[in-house]
């Protein structure tokens, strides 16, 4: 307990930390994820062909490999930013990826007579994915878009290896100021359940209010 | 008739795969006309129907609205589909959206209307197809009768030139067809121009100017209803109309 007590500051720090990486990457992650959904069901060629590029780089290369290729990879082009601001490109890009393919799967739970109405009616296909089959693909989805957060907080983890100040990486100063191991990450890990829980219960708020009327 | 000719299809073929299911259609429909299109299942009566408002390209051959060829797709389609209404068998209706809603959507995002006055005309209408006390109501708390004559009411928001009906009663109970068939008739009595893919022979014979009987992707015989029914041509007719009439 007086890990805890006394080191309330540091802790508080890392769990804000976390809190951040997670907060702004899973927005990067629904904004990107939805955009690439959109392309990958979309009429022009050049625009399927760029979410299905997006989908297949990212969600099968390793999270530490992608936090490498951005910190390290980045700078050599000229763009230098701060690491936070890296590591939420990272998180968010990797996870948009998997945001992306729950809401496909959620547009193809969507019956095709659905958006048949729609361009019957005359409406575009924006107009049609954003007023008619995104509004229905959405409650289909809100589980597994839950799940793919709660990842991402837990992933957010690795960040703490790349000099971003988050949860995980406050053992490591505790572990030098000589405070047992066990007793560090027990309360780490209470702060990611903090979190994770939270996620957990917006999302079934969300599932409640939302979920397909059946 | 067809004086003043609304649609026209010229040599339109159409394949799925190596299945041709469109052989050379020639078909005109004429301002204010009624054309019931019949035939076996599997006939492309439905596909034909879809043709129309490019819901389903076709392979070659043209087809013409007022005049002008349909566009292949963007704005100009989205724009041409606004005015050819269509009326599915499985109603469509958006599921997400209240009864007002569903009617009201495309007044306000193609026809660019404010939101009061689209909810006002789709109440107008509503109230034309019967169904003004249910327009808080989510389409799946409605019976199939209700929500067709729903989809009607949508597609009429669109103050369409012509409307297209693919099968607009299969899928209901025998004792709602009725109510969505006295909604067309009304229509029809208008002057409204229809296409109408049905099974309902007596629709055909009441309301339509012209029935067109199709088989194997080919129209077989276009005639007014009365002519066709009573003394059918081809032998493919007589045999269809032998086997849907004698009960």
């Amino acid at each position: 307990m007086d890990v805890l007590t006394e080191n309330f500051s540091l802790y508080g720090k890392g769990l804000l930390g976390t809190v951040e990486l997670t907060g702004y990457a899973s927005l990067l992650a629904l904004g990107l994820g939805v955009l690439m959904a959109a392309f990958r069901v979309a009429p022009v060629g050049s625009l399927r062909a760029i979410g299905t590029v997006w989908v297949a780089v990212l969600r099968n290369t390793p999270l530490t490999l992608l936090f490498f290729a951005v910190l390290l990879g980045l700078p050599r082009f000229g763009l230098v930013l701060p690491f936070t601001t890296f590591a939420v490109l990272a998180l968010g890009c990797y996870t948009s990826a998997f945001i992306c393919e729950a809401v496909r799967s959620g547009i193809n739970t969507v019956p095709v007579g659905q958006g048949e109405a729609a361009r019957s009616l005359g409406l575009t296909f924006e107009q049609t994915l954003g007023a008619v089959i995104m509004p229905q693909a959405f409650r289909a989805v809100i589980p597994p878009i839950g799940s793919t957060l709660i990842a991402l907080a837990k992933n957010s983890a690795i960040a703490g290896s790349f000099s971003v100040t988050e949860l995980l990486g406050t053992y490591k100063n505790l572990n030098e100021l000589g405070y047992s191991i066990i007793w560090s990450f027990v309360w780490i890990a209470v702060g990611y359940l903090i979190v994770t829980l939270t996620i957990s219960a917006v999302f079934n708020v969300l599932e409640t209010r939302w979920g397909v009327p059946r | 008739m067809a004086v003043d000719p609304l649609i026209e299809l010229r040599d339109v073929n159409k394949y799925y795969g190596k299945l041709h299911v469109l052989r050379d259609i020639d078909l005109t429909v004429g301002r204010g006309e009624v054309v019931v299109v019949i035939g076996p299942s599997g006939s492309g009566k439905s596909t034909l129907c879809r043709t129309i408002n490019r819901l389903e390209s076709i392979e070659s051959g043209t087809i013409t609205l007022s005049g002008r060829p349909l566009p292949a797709e963007g704005k100009a389609l989205a724009q041409l589909r606004a005015e050819v209404g269509m009326v599915f068998q499985s109603f469509n209706l958006f599921a997400h959206k209240t009864v007002l809603a569903n009617v009201s959507l495309a007044q306000i995002k193609v026809r660019g209307r404010k939101k009061e006055q689209a909810n006002e005309r789709s109440r107008d209408l509503l109230d034309r197809v019967g169904l003004a006390a249910q327009a808080d109501k989510y389409p799946a708390q409605l019976s199939g009768g209700q929500q067709q004559r729903v989809a009607i009411a949508r597609a009429l928001a669109m103050d369409p030139t012509v409307l297209l009906f693919d099968e607009p009663t299969s899928a209901l109970d025998p004792e709602m067809i009725n109510e969505v068939l006295e909604v067309m008739r009304q229509l029809a009595q208008e002057g409204m121009t229809m296409v109408v893919v049905t099974h309902e022979m007596g629709f055909a014979r009441s309301a339509a100017n012209r029935v067109v009987f199709m088989a194997d992707g080919a129209i077989v015989e276009d005639r007014a209803p009365e002519e066709f029914f009573n003394a059918p041509k081809s032998d493919r007719a007589k045999d269809f109309l032998s086997k849907i009439l004698k009960h």
